[in-house]
């Protein structure tokens, strides 16, 4: 139960951003970051949360779960802010204590930043990682990389890698998780003492997850021997990755978003980022 | 009727080491498998189970004698990988660890990885893996992550990625001994069903005595060799040998022996628990107690 | 001599999450000194989470666990002096073996508890030899040992820590009949000859009729039954109904009955049985 690591926050579901085709999913996302970096003033930034909102309709996912997958970048949030806030110097200062000069400027640079670095995370998992299962967008990333292949990229023995390695990490954190309780159980201690003493502590798990992930992975070749699996040549799929006509669709908004927000930023009064 | 599968005086040893010897794992083993039957070997751990089992499909290859797969010479003069990879395609096989045998993290996904790649084409494996979630009663999982599932359900759904690949015989290589006994009961109910209703040839390697009981045939390995081979009752008569052997026999089996060593006519080739009584019940109605 | 008791323990997984399980509820517990118990229930009965609170691996969320009438977790300071005393086995415990040689991997607890060179040594070969290794196999690498022997080589670095509760998450799993009795006749020994406390869990009901004192079925995150190997077999109606099996011997004395040849409802091994068959002439009277 431990293992529930969160290697892809996949939530099911069968909204448009879900039936939209892993490769060109990809693609989008990078569209959007892109848009994102491109919002200089306030009312691009107003747009783009008018478009983060839209997305988040799109994907039928609930807000709290996005929320709660913020969590684990609040620190780097807070640091951005405190830095930007601190360091901006503008004509307007709002605070004075000592060496410590705050400017409305810095403070609305810093709200921005927060905002894009939001934004970004927010965008991305909503277009790839809560709505494309990994196995899904492995296989994006292969088609997309397929042209390699005739230069001699190993392109499917890429994907393959990934799918297995996606497979199996949440096996071996719980292995970990059992090998760090035996050790434990006979007086390992990871929590105290010196740092160097502390990675000693790590020796007596290291050393069983390495020989078991190895185990493992031949257990698992044979596996893979006896189910005729022999490279990509010969291949079929049994999920065909279709376009339809949502993919297009989802070109056009973010083509209609990125020039907007190039009009925003053109003519637009209001304060600039300056990042 | 032509054995499906048929060893001639086969042996082998893994190769040396740096430091270790070769070490002989079978020796002079010679064994028939009828098609549609299900056969179970038992042995302790090291006698060559899985030796066998990994040389039946075609992971290791025998040092010496003769192994036919569906009348094929698998070991006769040029024979190359191809010709290894179409018998291949006839024999699948159940792992003991279920987590070290799932490739995808969807359950229809990993049942899908078999047929994708013989190169069967992608309606007809929508088709397959539907059916075989089916069979195994894994339907309503299909979009499940793998990882969540028990022990019990992980093994099914390996069965069903052989089952997806049509082939003519499993084997599982002590594919119960991870379980709890629910998991081992829906395991077992699984390949009964396999074996009684679609045909499929099973050869099942097992500790568990009780497993063994239900097959057709049952093959004792003991050091590298064929030891005793029979059907159930015939193997699980001679307590003393199986003990010996470091092996059990039911405990239907064990009781009706000692009553027999105290001088009553039973048999011995009951495995039911109910059989067993009446067959008490008869021997000391017999002898005039009750 | 210990004694280890647990009072009222609850304990919840993943708390606030949508999935959130209880895997105790309100569990009461004694494990008598000198006494091997039996702890028998399904994957997700809360066995296995109750066996790692006994040395402290797990908290519980309320509740108490007692040895020798003192609370665990009343210095949670010193819970690894409790992991000492209560000495845990995992499920497949081969997979903890790391160091370079079977006696530095059984001393590895010993050193952690900070005994001296001549102690450590004493401790290892006491230890190997209630788990049944071989001198001649400490000087091996624990990877060049056979399955068995690997599992008997992590109970023994359990072992050499002396422990006074002994605690064994499925200790045969997955072993051949013959190194599933070798390993539990060597706990049993040990047991004899040490006085540890000893709690097993296991699915077997065949392996814990046979080896158990004492025998504690849990269902849902709750201790449904507990009594001696015959009393608890004796009530197979209820064992069946959680859903577990009672031995195939309990059965076919079940249907000897049925058949008019009563030797009564506690039967639990093949053994006892066929005494009891046997014993000849006057019918048991249950």
């Amino acid at each position: 139960m431990k293992a529930d690591v969160a290697v892809g926050q996949y939530c099911e579901g069968s909204s448009f951003l879900h039936k939209l085709n892993p490769k060109w999913k990809i693609l989008f996302a990078i569209f959007y970051i892109t848009v994102i970096f491109f919002a200089k003033n306030i009312f691009a930034f107003a747009l783009l949360i008018l478009s983060a909102v839209l997305l988040i309709a799109m994907s039928g996912i609930n807000v709290k779960v996005l929320l709660r997958g913020l969590r684990p970048i609040v620190l780097i949030i807070a640091f951005t802010a405190v830095i930007n806030i601190f360091w901006l110097r503008g004509d307007t200062e709002i605070f004075h204590l000592g060496f410590i000069h705050i400017y409305l400027e810095g403070v609305i640079n810093a709200l921005l930043i927060v905002l894009r670095v939001v934004m970004l995370v927010l965008g991305t998992s909503i277009i790839l990682t809560y709505t494309t299962t990994p196995i899904a967008l492995t296989d994006g990333i292969e088609q997309l990389l397929a042209p390699l292949a005739k230069i001699k990229v190993p392109v499917h023995e890429f994907s393959m890698m990934m799918t297995i390695a996606l497979r199996f990490i949440p096996t071996l954190v719980e292995e970990t998780d059992k090998i760090m309780s035996a050790q434990k159980a006979r007086g390992s201690d990871f929590s105290t003492g010196s740092l160097v003493k502390r990675a000693k502590a790590l020796i007596p798990v290291l050393v069983p997850l390495f020989i078991s992930a190895f185990r493992r992975a031949g257990d698992l070749a044979t596996a893979m021997e006896c189910r005729c699996y022999r490279g990509g040549e010969g291949r079929t799929r049994m999920n065909v990755l279709h376009s339809t006509w949502r993919d297009p669709v989802m070109l056009l908004m973010l083509c209609v978003l990125l020039t907007l927000i190039i009009l925003l930023n053109k003519y637009a009064p209001g304060y600039r980022l300056s990042m | 009727m032509e054995p499906i599968i048929k060893a001639e005086h086969i042996s082998f040893s893994y190769p040396a080491d740096e430091d270790t010897k070769p070490r002989k794992a079978l020796s002079d083993v010679s064994l028939e498998i009828e098609k549609g039957s299900f056969t179970a070997i038992l042995g302790r751990n090291g006698s060559g189970k899985s030796t066998l089992a990994k040389l039946m499909c075609m992971i290791l290859f025998p040092d010496e004698g003769k192994l036919f797969i569906e009348g094929r010479d698998m070991t006769a003069e040029g024979i190359g990988e191809d010709d290894i990879y179409e018998a291949r395609k006839n024999v699948g096989m159940v792992f003991q660890n279920p987590d070290n045998q799932i490739v995808a993290t969807i359950v229809e996904e990993d049942v899908a990885f078999g047929p994708e790649n013989l190169g069967v084409p992608s309606a007809e494996i929508r088709r397959r893996v539907d059916e075989a979630l089916e069979t195994v009663g894994m339907k309503e999982y299909a979009r499940h992550a793998t990882q969540r599932l028990s022990g019990g359900q992980k093994q099914r759904i390996a069965i069903a990625g052989v089952l997806a690949m049509h082939r003519d015989i499993i084997i599982f290589d002590e594919s119960t001994a991870m379980l709890d006994p629910r998991g081992r009961k829906e395991v077992m109910d699984t390949i009964l069903r396999l074996n009684r209703q679609e045909g499929i040839t099973v050869i099942l390697i097992t500790h568990y005595m009780t497993e063994a009981a239900l097959a057709d045939k049952v093959v004792v390995m003991s050091d590298g060799t064929v030891a005793d081979t029979g059907t159930p009752g015939e193997v699980f008569s001679r307590v003393e040998e199986m003990r010996e052997r470091g092996l059990d026999v039911p405990q239907t089996t064990e009781l009706l022996w000692r009553v027999k060593n105290a001088g009553y006519d039973v048999r011995l080739d009951i495995f039911d628990p109910e059989e067993c009584a009446k067959e008490i019940a008869r021997a000391f109605k017999i002898d005039g107690r009750n | 001599m210990a004694e280890i008791e647990v009072k009222d323990i609850t304990y919840v997984y993943g708390k606030g999450a949508p999935y959130e399980i209880k895997a105790l509820d309100g569990v009461s517990l004694t494990f008598p000194h000198g006494q091997v118990t039996g702890l028998i229930g399904h994957t997700g009965s809360g066995k296995s989470t109750l066996v790692q609170m006994l040395n402290g691996l797990i908290k519980p969320d309320s509740g108490e666990i007692l040895l020798d009438g003192k609370s665990i977790w009343e210095d949670p300071k010193k819970i690894r002096d409790v992991r000492f005393k209560v000495g845990l086995v995992m499920q497949y415990p081969e997979y903890q073996l790391f160091d370079e040689t079977v006696a530095a991997d059984i001393a590895f607890g010993p050193k952690n508890m900070g005994m001296s060179p001549e102690e450590i040594k004493e401790a290892v070969e006491k230890a190997a030899h209630f788990a049944g290794l071989s001198s001649d196999l400490l000087e091996k690498s624990p990877f060049d040992l056979s399955g068995g022997q690997k599992r008997r080589a992590a109970l023994a670095g359990v072992m050499a820590m002396s422990p006074s509760v002994l605690v064994l998450d499925e200790p045969a799993a997955g072993l051949d009949p013959g190194g599933r009795k070798d390993i539990l006749d060597g706990i049993k020994k040990y047991q004899r000859e040490s006085g540890t406390t000893v709690v097993i869990v296991s699915h077997s009901m065949e392996d814990m009729a046979t080896y158990c004192d004492g025998i504690a079925v849990m269902a849902k995150g709750k201790v449904v039954m507990r009594g001696t190997p015959p009393q608890v077999f004796s009530r197979s109606e209820e064992l069946t109904k959680t859903g577990l099996d009672v031995p195939q011997i309990t059965k076919v004395a079940l249907s000897l009955r049925e058949c008019g040849i009563d030797i009564g409802k506690d039967i639990y091994t093949v053994k006892f049985a066929a005494e009891r068959l046997l014993s000849g002439g006057a019918p048991y009277e249950s």
